[in-house]
């Protein structure tokens, strides 16, 4: 392997109702298409190597999903970005390429896990078809006034009951749908659904163990405000990455990849995921 | 009209459903062409589930020939899992096209794709929630024109009420005519109706339309005589055959869903048509003769299906690939070319006598070696001679000893219960031939570790075979003689446990084998099967004998005929068959002598090495077998 690539993808509109067995088997085959040299494990059944930071539940849209894949030879990772996108089906979009800092001579190793510890918490949005504002921000405030909610899920390790309140950090409602956003509602609006009333609700919520999921938020809502939503609420993941102790935001987790590397990035060269058209990508510098 | 999508009004659902992906479209290579500059439009469907309906290469053919041509349009349906059939019953959501989720009622022809009989109760839910009448004589000008193709088309008639037409054979050249039909019909404002668009259609000659036909019946049950009702309408309707494969590349551009399906893999048709001549295989009858794509075309098809999709496998498919006259030098040309891509080739449908070693090391080359199947179908020799699967069992054992030999741990073998005049000893021979081949295997290679999994299917008379007049062996029998032979094997202190048994029980044959050789009778049952609950028929964890029985015998009550007499009962060779109309190629007579001969244990050549037994195909249908070699190499184009 010679180039490692860190890459940010979104799920959007329709596609959100594929699972992650889904989107693994769409990256696969989009990597073939697009020619890029993955590498493979050693092995009976060699397998690309490409790994996936954990990923939004089936149903779930996403701007914010990571994945790396390991290559054979070094590329661009603009025009990977731009190949890997075209042979994905849109929906499936890929917002962003970093080259991973494979360490230098007498650096230590990267560690394995350290990207995933990068992803603090995520911000979602979720909206609330039939849901008046005012409602929501009443169970909204009810929920802030808690010190903890208990709820009930199955997870894998069977019925569990656990607290939601402490993991978020953050939760309100946000005015309106906000221009320019593709990850969902049109088919809704052309529904003329738009017209009904509908909350959004935005929230920051720590990873932890078990995961509190938006939809755990929602059984909280419920419990502390019986807010009961008429139809399936739209969630979607607006980022992910580390949680910023001043803004009470995520910072972008591909921004300690982007780093200028020692001496080769030379100045004025852009960070090394992300160089603008007409620019020469640093990723020599980067790769030596 | 504007047609709308009824996507807004399902994607509030979608949470609501198993794997929701299924029912959102997208797929690569899928297209969305304008509704109304279209002319004509065509809804396919494969009346199963997604996962199994969208690798069904006959729809993707259709769908990718039609969209191809200005001013048609072809967009996908699928059966919806029970799930989503109440979610969309409980909010009015008709049945939907995956491309553009525009109401299927909505298209010119709805054209729907049999590869078996057991789809019939979904095709009846796609109709009912499509909102399209359930019996072809209460549909108005609104509604589509309900269309069947492939293999179970050959004898539509237990579907004969649902159904406006069907179509016997290849589907390449008679989608695009029959296109040209309808376009041309509304075109001229539609005179007539759906009347005379299905009597234009029928008088082509290649469009059965059951409702063209009479059916009479004798006191005693059995068919009198089915003529046509309409002048005009032919007394036999042919099948087609596409007679050169080379031009009809396709599908140029697979569909990849995002959805888990059966099949994930670009897969060509290297032939059509298979000449082996074994009785019991209805695709083997009616897809003759032989028509192989030359190996040129081939290893361009595999590129360019390769590039488009981005799959990991390539599948040689035919009814039995190794028969190809050119495989050795396709196999080495495509190992050759794929060599370090981690692309890896398969070769379903391998007949033992036509595998050679060397073949199969081409297509594992660099990979691993998981398994080889091979279906002797029969058990015994005298089985084998029954069924004219000629392959002796040293040829068998002499073939698996090679594999092992050769890094192959575990052998399939398939086979059939129930075959005409099978005995108990037929089947318990099954075992002895496992035990045989653990025996070589572990001499070969001094091993212990070698396997081999017989699997073993319920025989379903069919339709166009020589065995459509035998009586099927009923299912108590079947299920007696699995039995027997599962005790052999399991009871084997020495192989008993090297060697695995997959089987289903005898029920669904019988069902299968109501569908396959019914007749108009026959749709009553389907109806009341569907209309009490039944869906999914291919599926054992909804299938219900006791519902097919049950339905059987209360829409039989007072009449000459019940469930045994459609399958039990071995037929007399003056008895007018319920697809004596539907013609495909075979000539009658030769069927009838194959039958006797099979009787006797006599087997018969495959006339693609020897001379032509005179089925009858090539002369009724002026076809002729198509193959090579063409002594052309695969160029080894650099992949990037
Ligand atoms: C790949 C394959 C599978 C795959 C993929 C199935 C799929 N979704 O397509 C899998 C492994 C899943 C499979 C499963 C089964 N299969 Co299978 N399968 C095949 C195989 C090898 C190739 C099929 C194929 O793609 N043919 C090529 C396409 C282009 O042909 P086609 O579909 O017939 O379509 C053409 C025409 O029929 C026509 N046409 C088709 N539909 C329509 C519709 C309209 C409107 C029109 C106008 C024309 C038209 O036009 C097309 C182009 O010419 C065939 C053997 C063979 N070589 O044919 C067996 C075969 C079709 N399978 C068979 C069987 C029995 C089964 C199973 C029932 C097995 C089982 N017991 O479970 C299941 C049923 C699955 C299901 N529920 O549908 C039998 C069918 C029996 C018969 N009629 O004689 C075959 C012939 C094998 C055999 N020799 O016995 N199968
Ligand atoms: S008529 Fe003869 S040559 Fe033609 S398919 Fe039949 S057996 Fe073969």
């Amino acid at each position: 392997m010679i180039q490692r690539l860190r890459v940010r993808y979104a799920k959007r509109g329709r596609l959100r109702f594929t699972s992650h067995r889904d989107i693994s088997r769409a990256v696969e085959r989009a990597v073939r298409r697009a020619g890029i040299p993955v590498a493979f494990s050693a092995g009976f059944t060699p397998h690309p190597k490409i790994s996936y930071a954990g990923a939004a539940a089936t149903g779930v849209a996403s701007e914010a999903e990571y994945l790396e894949i390991g290559l054979t030879e070094t590329r661009d990772p603009a025009r990977v970005r731009a190949d890997l996108d075209a042979a994905l089906p849109s929906g499936l979009d890929i917002v962003d390429v970093v080259p991973v800092g494979t360490g230098r001579a007498g650096d230590a190793p990267v560690r394995p896990g350290a990207f995933t510890d990068r992803l603090q918490a995520s911000e979602w949005r979720i909206r609330l078809d039939g849901v008046s504002r005012s409602d929501a921000a009443a169970a909204v405030a009810a929920f802030m006034a808690a010190d903890d909610i208990e709820v009930e899920r199955l997870t894998k390790k069977g019925r569990r009951r656990f607290d939601v309140r402490a993991a978020v950090h953050a939760l309100e409602t946000s005015p309106g749908e906000p221009s320019g956003d593709r990850s969902h509602g049109q088919d809704r609006r052309a529904a003329g659904v738009a017209d009904a009333p509908c909350a959004i609700l935005r929230m920051v919520v720590r990873h932890c163990t078990p995961a509190v999921r938006p939809d755990d938020i929602l059984t909280g809502l419920r419990l502390v405000a019986d807010l009961a939503p008429p139809s399936p609420p739209l969630v979607t993941r607006l980022a992910q990455g580390p949680l910023d102790a001043d803004t009470g935001g995520l910072a972008d987790p591909l921004d300690p990849d982007r780093e200028p590397v020692r001496d080769g990035a030379g100045d004025g060269a852009g960070p090394a995921g992300d160089p603008r058209p007409g620019e020469a990508a640093s990723v020599d510098a980067v790769s030596a | 009209m504007p047609v709308q999508s009824i996507f807004p009004r399902l994607e509030p659902l979608l949470p609501r459903v198993q794997k929701p992906i299924q029912y959102v479209g997208g797929e690569l290579n899928s297209q969305v062409k304008d509704w109304d500059e279209a002319e004509v439009r065509w809804a396919l469907m494969y009346p199963d589930a997604y996962e199994v309906g969208l690798p069904n290469q006959g729809v993707q053919i259709l769908y990718e020939i039609l969209n191809e041509r200005d001013g048609v349009l072809a967009e996908r349906t699928y059966s919806v899992w029970p799930d989503m059939e109440a979610v969309m019953r409980e909010n009015g959501i008709p049945q939907f096209t995956v491309d553009a989720h525009r109401p299927v009622a909505a298209f010119d022809v709805f054209g729907v794709s049999f590869s078996t009989e057991l789809g019939y109760t979904n095709l009846l839910t796609a109709l009912d929630l499509a909102g399209i009448p359930l019996e072809s004589a209460d549909r108005t000008d609104e509604h589509p024109i309900v269309l069947a193709g492939g293999h179970a088309a050959f004898n539509p008639e237990p579907i004969a009420d649902f159904l406006d037409a069907a179509v016997l054979g290849d589907g390449e050249e008679i989608a695009l005519a029959i296109t040209e039909v309808v376009r041309e019909w509304k075109a001229e404002g539609s005179p007539g109706g759906r009347d005379e668009l299905l009597l234009r259609l029928a008088s082509s000659g290649g469009v059965y339309v059951p409702r063209f036909y009479d059916v009479s019946y004798l006191p005693d049950g059995r068919i009198q005589r089915v003529a046509p009702a309409r002048p005009g309408v032919p007394w036999r309707v042919e099948k087609h055959t596409v007679m050169d494969l080379d031009q009809w590349p396709y599908p140029k551009k697979p569909l990849v869903p995002l959805a888990e399906t059966v099949h994930e893999r670009f897969s060509v048709e290297i032939f059509r048509g298979c000449t082996r001549g074994c009785r019991f295989c209805q695709a083997g009858m009616i897809t003759r003769p032989v028509r192989e794509r030359s190996i040129t075309t081939i290893g361009e098809m595999v590129d360019q299906g390769l590039r488009e999709s981005g799959f990991q496998e390539v599948g040689l498919l035919s009814l039995s690939s190794a028969d190809h006259s050119e495989i050795g030098d396709v196999a080495k040309g495509l190992a050759d070319r794929y060599e370090g891509t981690n692309t890896s080739l398969s070769l379903p449908s391998t007949r033992v006598d036509a595998f050679n070693i060397t073949l199969a090391n081409e297509f594992s080359r660099g990979g691993r070696r998981s398994g080889l199947t091979f279906a002797p179908e029969g058990g015994s020799e005298r089985m084998r001679k029954v069924i004219n699967k000629m392959v002796t069992e040293d040829d068998l054992i002499r073939t698996v000893t090679t594999a092992y030999e050769n890094g192959w741990r575990q052998v399939k073998l398939y086979f059939m219960c129930g075959l005409p005049t099978e005995e108990d000893e037929d089947v318990l021979a099954i075992a002895d031939m496992a035990k045989r081949v653990i025996r070589a295997g572990r001499e070969a290679t001094g091993r212990r570790d070698i396997r081999c999994t017989v699997s073993i299917g319920g025989f379903v008379p069919k339709p166009h075979t020589p065995f459509q007049w035998a009586a099927q062996c009923d299912h108590e029998t079947v299920d007696r003689r699995l039995r027997a032979l599962k005790d052999a094997l399991r009871g084997d202190r020495e192989y008993g446990r090297a060697i695995g048994l997959r089987y289903h029980d005898g029920q669904p044959s019988i069902v299968e084998g109501l569908l396959s050789r019914g007749d108009r009778r026959v749709g009553r049952v389907i109806r009341a099967v569907w209309e009490d609950g039944g869906r999914f028929d291919g599926w054992s964890e909804h299938f219900s004998y006791e519902r097919w029985t049950a339905c059987a015998a209360e829409v039989f009550a007072g009449e000459p005929v019940d469930l045994d007499w459609y399958t039990v009962r071995e037929r007399e060779e003056v008895e007018v068959l319920p697809w004596d109309h539907l013609d495909a190629g075979l000539d009658r007579e030769w069927l009838w002598q194959d039958w006797r001969d099979a009787v006797d244990g006599t087997e018969v050549e495959d006339c693609r090495w020897t001379p032509c037994y005179d089925c009858g195909v090539c002369p009724t249908m002026g076809t002729e077998i198509q193959i090579g070699p063409t002594g052309r190499r695969l160029l080894p184009l650099s992949v990037v």
